[in-house]
């Protein structure tokens, strides 16, 4: 399977990666070449086998149902929260206006 | 009388100095302070902190004046690759939508480090997103390799990557270790570029928690240090279970360090015959025939493995990866942390579009566009699951060798450290340099390089050793055979 300008332009959209046509130009190629190669995994006989789930036998603990467990992630802890926020506005997240 | 300088001294030496009261770990922190200011042209650290390094030694050095204990990493300086969030100390996984992070919390590999005794000399750059092999996708600048090849020519050589700033750092003497991160191969292709030992533990033993993600199932953190005895001991101080990763291994750490021995009566090492390929670098080969022949006369019985799916390991990888990647990388957003790029009268998806072209750079980028495409209605089964499939497949290969043999003795990587801006141009060419390192990350499998002696142009080259699954242990004593029998003394001579 190979991509165009259009494909591409539609992977970054929906990977909200703004990009130009120059870019979009250059990535053609660049990608083609890497998905070309990929392509080879096709020839593997993949027949009874299983998609690999958990690289090492492993189980989903679940923690004691407790609120605020881990006080480093439980609540009252804003300020640390938005410390590093671009644009934190009253205790919130600042964003554009998204509602007309 | 030959006086060694503290900066050339190692974890071991460091530690056990410090307690018996040769030097001070202030003495230490200033040493490596001064070796770390004078090395900007290596542009290994993104940030460096000699106060905190300093203040942490003095800390060390009271609580010995008290008699307490200092720990299994006392007074040892080191290096935290800037991928692991360190508390008010900028982690900016050397990108620019995370220039100026200052994480509220501190990784659980970070604090286990501090909590044995260890002191941060700085974050250490690496490629963006821990996403490159020669340190070259770094938004803060490449890294140059301290090594130069002996043809006078004095070309910029690449460290490796990502854990490049942690492979120039320990090799150019500016730390005595650091903390590197593999995904596929990252620690320990860097670790062979610059002649210094990296180990990456099975998939788990390391919690993830605080690291800046890349591929999730891939992801794992490690040391890099100058011998194997220096690797295990900061391994012990980073391991460990750690509730705040769903896939950290609820398992005892051993004490790899007491346990170490390069007796290798009655071990089997494989060597796996699809590793040598067609027009494989001749040096490398014959650095790999030694290592067989240096194991055999540890007492090692010598086993001819196969590894049917090693050709598929890349490709598999290259799509798992960026997978992973493009889901892990959609919270840069410009709304919780990190750069925002607002243009005029952008509304809410025009800003995140905006932000995200101005704070991922070019590899980072493809990556997330592969991973996306790779994942889209549609192309799911064909890509994915095809490629998580033969993950299986490579893992299985694995498990079979392994009733054959107990380590698997490869190269590292195909070549020596190339030259800044060889490989840039195709980044086909630039993946292909994993091609023996990424099989054991798929597989979750520990993995360690150790220097084995230079190539033809005066260049470190690494062996790899891969063990089974919670095997770090044997791991780390064909790895210690593998020094004895080497060597390697050998070390970049100072021009920075």
């Amino acid at each position: 399977m190979s991509v165009d300008t259009e494909t591409v332009a539609r992977i970054a959209a929906l990977a909200r990666i703004k990009v130009s046509e120059a870019e979009l130009e250059a990535m053609v190629p660049e990608l083609n070449g890497i998905l070309a190669w990929v392509e080879q995994l096709g020839e593997v006989d993949v027949t009874g086998v299983e998609p690999m789930t958990a690289v090492i036998p492993n189980t989903l603990r679940l923690r004691d149902d407790v609120i605020d467990a881990d006080p480093l992630t439980a609540g009252g802890r804003r300020d640390e929260v938005l410390a590093n926020a671009p644009a934190a506005e009253h205790g919130f997240f600042g964003v554009p206006k998204v509602i007309e | 009388m030959i006086v060694t300088e503290i900066t050339d001294l190692g974890v071991k030496a460091i530690r056990d100095g410090v307690a018996a009261g040769e030097f001070s770990a202030v003495e230490v922190a200033e040493a490596f302070n001064a070796n770390v200011a004078a090395a900007a042209v290596l542009n290994a650290f993104i940030v460096a902190t000699p106060e905190a390094a300093l203040d942490a030694a003095k800390s060390t050095d009271a609580k010995r004046a008290k008699g307490e204990d200092l720990g299994t990493m006392g007074g040892v300086p080191i290096g935290m690759k800037d991928l692991f969030a360190t508390r008010g100390v900028q982690t900016s996984a050397a990108s620019h939508i995370l220039e100026g992070f200052l994480p509220e919390y501190e990784s659980t590999v970070s604090q286990n480090l501090w909590n044995a005794g260890a002191v941060m000399l700085g974050k250490l750059n690496l490629d963006q997103f821990a996403m490159g092999s020669s340190n070259e996708t770094s938004y803060f600048g490449n890294v140059v390799n301290p090594w130069r090849r002996n043809d006078g020519g004095n070309a910029a050589l690449a460290p490796g990557g990502s854990s490049g700033g942690s492979s120039a750092a320990v090799a150019a003497r500016l730390c005595p270790a650091a903390t590197g991160t593999d995904t596929g191969g990252s620690i320990r292709q860097p670790a062979a570029f610059t002649g210094i030992t990296g180990i990456k533990p099975t998939y788990g033993r390391c919690s993830r928690w605080g690291i800046v993600a890349f591929a999730s199932s891939l992801d794992q953190a490690g040391p890099m240090a100058r011998d194997v005895t220096d690797c295990a001991i900061m391994l012990e101080a980073m391991a460990g279970f750690d509730p705040k990763d769903s896939t950290s291994l609820d398992m005892p750490v051993p004490h790899w360090e007491a346990g170490l021995s390069p007796d290798m009566k009655g071990k089997r090492v494989g060597v796996p015959r699809e590793y040598r390929m067609d027009g494989m670098d001749a040096d490398v080969a014959k650095s790999w025939d030694q290592g067989i022949e240096w194991l055999k006369q540890a007492g090692a019985e010598i086993v001819d493995i196969s590894l049917p799916h090693t050709k598929y390991a890349l490709p598999a990888y290259y799509i798992v990866a960026p997978a992973e990647a493009s889901s892990n990388l959609a919270r840069y957003d410009g709304v919780r942390y990190g750069l925002r790029d607002l243009p005029d009268g952008a509304g809410l998806q025009d800003m995140y579009a905006a932000t995200r072209a101005a704070g991922f750079g070019a590899e980072v980028k493809r990556r997330i566009l592969i991973g996306t495409y790779v994942l889209s209605a549609g192309f799911y089964d064909a890509y994915y699951t095809q490629a998580q499939k033969v993950r299986t497949l490579i893992s299985l290969d694995f498990r079979n060798a392994f009733e054959s043999c107990d380590v698997i003795l490869a190269p590292t990587a195909p070549t020596a450290a190339f030259a800044l801006g060889e490989m840039t141009s195709d980044p086909l060419s630039m993946y292909l340099n994993d091609v023996f390192a990424v099989p054991a990350s798929l597989a979750g499998l520990p993995a360690m390089s150790v220097p084995a002696g230079l190539n033809r142009e005066g260049l470190p080259l690494g062996l790899q050793i891969i063990g089974n699954m919670f095997d770090e242990q044997g791991v780390l004593n064909a790895g210690l055979a593998l020094e004895q029998a080497a060597g390697f003394s050998a070390k970049p001579e100072r021009w920075w």
